[in-house]
């Protein structure tokens, strides 16, 4: 703001500092709560003091919810998440704006539309085909042959089945498809007299000029892999294939049990951490890769 | 080493038109300028010799060979772009050895060229650079190094100065013109700056609106412009066209209350008809006195420093002349011009097409222009 108005500034200031505080609220539970012990976590009032018991309650909760084995999960299910999207999301973004193709509109659109679909509106017929793969080609056999066939083939209880239907994604394609568009023509051209084909120059020139735009969908991509609730919950049933965010569900109290959110609250803050580093690490390149194309 | 035949090569955007079959012969080793004001259609010819643009209808062939089916990679042509098109994420040596990297030159032989080429444009002190740390002169450099590497049969230019400031322009016109003594490689330099046109060119290609206007050697285009259109685009200030009546009884024209003499056969084969008739700025000269000569009066006048235009008005109709240092005039003075007449051109006033003085009244101008260029040869 370029005016110099006292009362201005004290009014957006007062409205910053609430904003921050509703933000940081909740951490300052989490962080506080983590410390303390069970009675002091639930005394009334609350104390935002921070205790020594922190190293006590994450052991226990590493335990109570087997954390190693869904921490290794998680890890797995969203580096591959993040960079099957990477991937993907490259690759289709450079067909569409480089290659001319009579339906590149539509493809475009039709990748587009899908942005509007979050994976819960679609989270039902994915299951029905992720438990049985072969369901739609046997329904064609049933329908025009009378075949019946008995072979199973899911993806249930897997590291294929918790990845590969998440991967697929419209929002990657499109941010690289505005990366793509900036890139002048010229670019192409000169590459193309120096003798270069299609693959080459996707190798040699987009994926390195396309590298800030690279790591902030890895960032974005890595949380939203790590998060996943509701998918790995309809996928897995065998508790070695676990997750985190179905080991959080574990480590609240039961409705009679022990109150004991103490645990709770640093396992939860355990769970946080690998997301934190990852924006923590690539939280520059984030914001570059979102606002500017550094060319 | 190779010649560029264009055999009646036309293009279309959907179903407009941009080249209209075009024919044209560059001869092996020769510098080409292909000039014209945006939209002509000279670097869409240029983009289909390289093979960027897909080729409508007629044939290009390099070397006797018929390239429309070709990659760029396998035509044998290296391009300058306008903007450069540098890969900003490399440095200036890979920028350079990158034609050679995709061909599988082994890497010591490909820093030994790239020094090689690197000292011939002098920037042998740049190569850990990247793209974004140089100047435009630079850049330009850059661009023109990673041509030359790759020893290319055929060197295009696309606009390649235009990018660059007044002074480095004239600098790099300067070099280019070496490197194509140097090399001697076919070159093909699309402009629409008629100065850096007339400097380089061996021969010029003036196009207009899809055609070919006129094919010739720089002087041969200025001293006998083959219609208004390259009459008014080369030369500055432009010529000045002006429609008249040729007295055939006479033999003169008639124009701003003076009478020009021209000669009596010209004017005999004319029969009276309306013709207009051009005269360059260079060549009017002031009279001695007031009354003989072209009465003119002086609109504004643009200081030159070696010299200076006047901006005059004759019979309404917008006239200019240089005039040398010692002559001062301002606005509103009535001058008299002498035009000679062994410098009045005459243009068929329907078609725009120059009306030659010496030879019969030619009937389709611009099929004579495309045979010239098949007769006309190597030029050095």
């Amino acid at each position: 703001m370029i005016q110099r108005t006292p009362i201005a500034d004290a009014v957006t200031y007062a409205i910053m500092v609430l904003g921050f505080i509703l933000l940081i609220g909740p951490f300052l539970v989490i962080i506080a709560g983590a410390s303390q012990t069970m009675q002091q976590v639930n005394a009334i009032p609350f104390s935002f003091l921070p205790e020594n018991q922190f190293l006590a309650n994450a052991t226990q909760a590493w335990q109570r919810a087997d954390l190693g084995t869904a921490m290794t999960n998680s890890l797995i299910m969203a580096v591959l998440v993040t960079a099957g999207k990477v991937a993907l999301s490259s690759l289709t973004a450079f067909a569409i704006v480089f290659f001319r193709s009579p339906l590149k509109h539509l493809f475009f659109w039709s990748v587009f539309i899908t942005l509007m679909l979050p994976l819960e509106v679609r989270v039902v017929p994915t299951y029905a085909v992720a438990a049985d793969l072969l369901q739609p080609v046997k329904f064609i056999l049933s329908l025009f042959g009378g075949i019946q066939i008995g072979v199973d083939w899911n993806l249930l209880n897997s590291y294929t089945g918790l990845t590969l239907p998440l991967i697929a994604t419209a929002t990657g394609t499109f941010l690289y498809r505005q990366f793509f568009m900036t890139l002048p023509d010229e670019l192409a051209e000169a590459a193309r007299m120096d003798g270069s084909g299609p693959v080459r120059f996707f190798f040699d020139m987009l994926l390195p000029l396309s590298r800030t735009n690279m790591l902030a969908l890895t960032t974005i991509m890595f949380v939203y892999g790590w998060n996943q609730y509701l998918w790995p919950l309809l996928m897995v049933t065998d508790p070695s294939y676990k997750t985190v965010m179905m080991s959080l569900r574990s480590l609240l109290p039961a409705d009679n049990g022990t109150p004991d959110w103490n645990v709770t609250l640093a396992g939860s803050l355990l769970i946080m951490l690998p997301p934190l580093v990852v924006v923590g690490v690539l939280q520059r390149w984030f914001v570059r890769g979102l606002v500017a194309t550094d060319k | 080493m190779a010649d560029i035949d264009i055999r009646a090569v036309r293009k279309n955007y959907g179903k407009t038109p941009a080249l209209h079959g075009v024919d044209l012969f560059f001869a092996s080793g020769e510098f080409v300028v292909i000039l014209g004001p945006s939209g002509c259609g000279k670097s869409t010819l240029l983009r289909m010799i390289a093979g960027l643009e897909d080729i409508t209808g007629g044939e290009i062939a390099i070397d006797g060979r018929v390239v429309n089916r070709l990659e760029p990679r396998e035509r044998g042509c290296a391009m300058v772009f306008q903007n450069y098109a540098l890969y900003p994420h490399m440095s200036v040596a890979n920028n350079i050895g990158y034609a050679l990297k995709v061909s599988g030159v082994p890497k010591a032989e490909r820093e030994r060229r790239i020094a090689e080429t690197a000292k011939i444009v002098g920037l042998q002190d740049y190569l850990a650079r990247r793209p974004a740390a140089l100047s435009g002169g630079q850049r330009q450099r850059v661009a023109m190094a990673r041509a030359i590497i790759r020893e290319p049969k055929v060197f295009l230019f696309d606009e390649p100065l235009s990018n660059l400031d007044a002074k480095l322009r004239i600098s790099m016109r300067a070099e280019i013109r070496k490197l194509h003594q140097r090399l001697s490689a076919t070159s093909v330099f699309v402009t629409h700056d008629q100065v850096e046109a007339m400097t380089l060119a061996d021969r010029l290609v003036v196009m207009n609106r899809g055609y070919v206007e006129q094919v010739g050697r720089p002087l041969e285009i200025y001293h006998r412009p083959a219609s208004t259109f390259v009459a008014s685009f080369i030369g500055a200030p432009a010529m000045n066209l002006v429609r008249t009546r040729v007295e055939v009884e006479s033999a003169s024209i008639r124009f701003g209350g003076a009478t020009v003499a021209i000669d009596p056969a010209f004017a005999a084969r004319q029969r009276g008809q309306d013709v207009t008739f051009g005269i360059r700025p260079e060549h009017c000269r002031l009279s001695a006195t007031a009354e003989e000569g072209v009465q003119a009066r002086v609109d504004f006048v643009e200081e030159l420093g070696v010299g200076r235009v006047a901006y005059c008005e004759v019979e309404g109709e917008p006239f200019a002349i240089t005039l040398d240092d010692h002559t001062v005039v301002t606005a509103g003075d009535m001058l008299s011009l002498l035009l000679p007449s062994e410098h009045l051109h005459f243009f068929d006033t329907d078609t725009g097409r120059r009306i030659e003085m010496d030879a019969p009244v030619p009937d389709a101008a611009p099929a004579a222009a495309h045979h010239s260029v098949q007769t006309m040869g190597v030029l050095s």
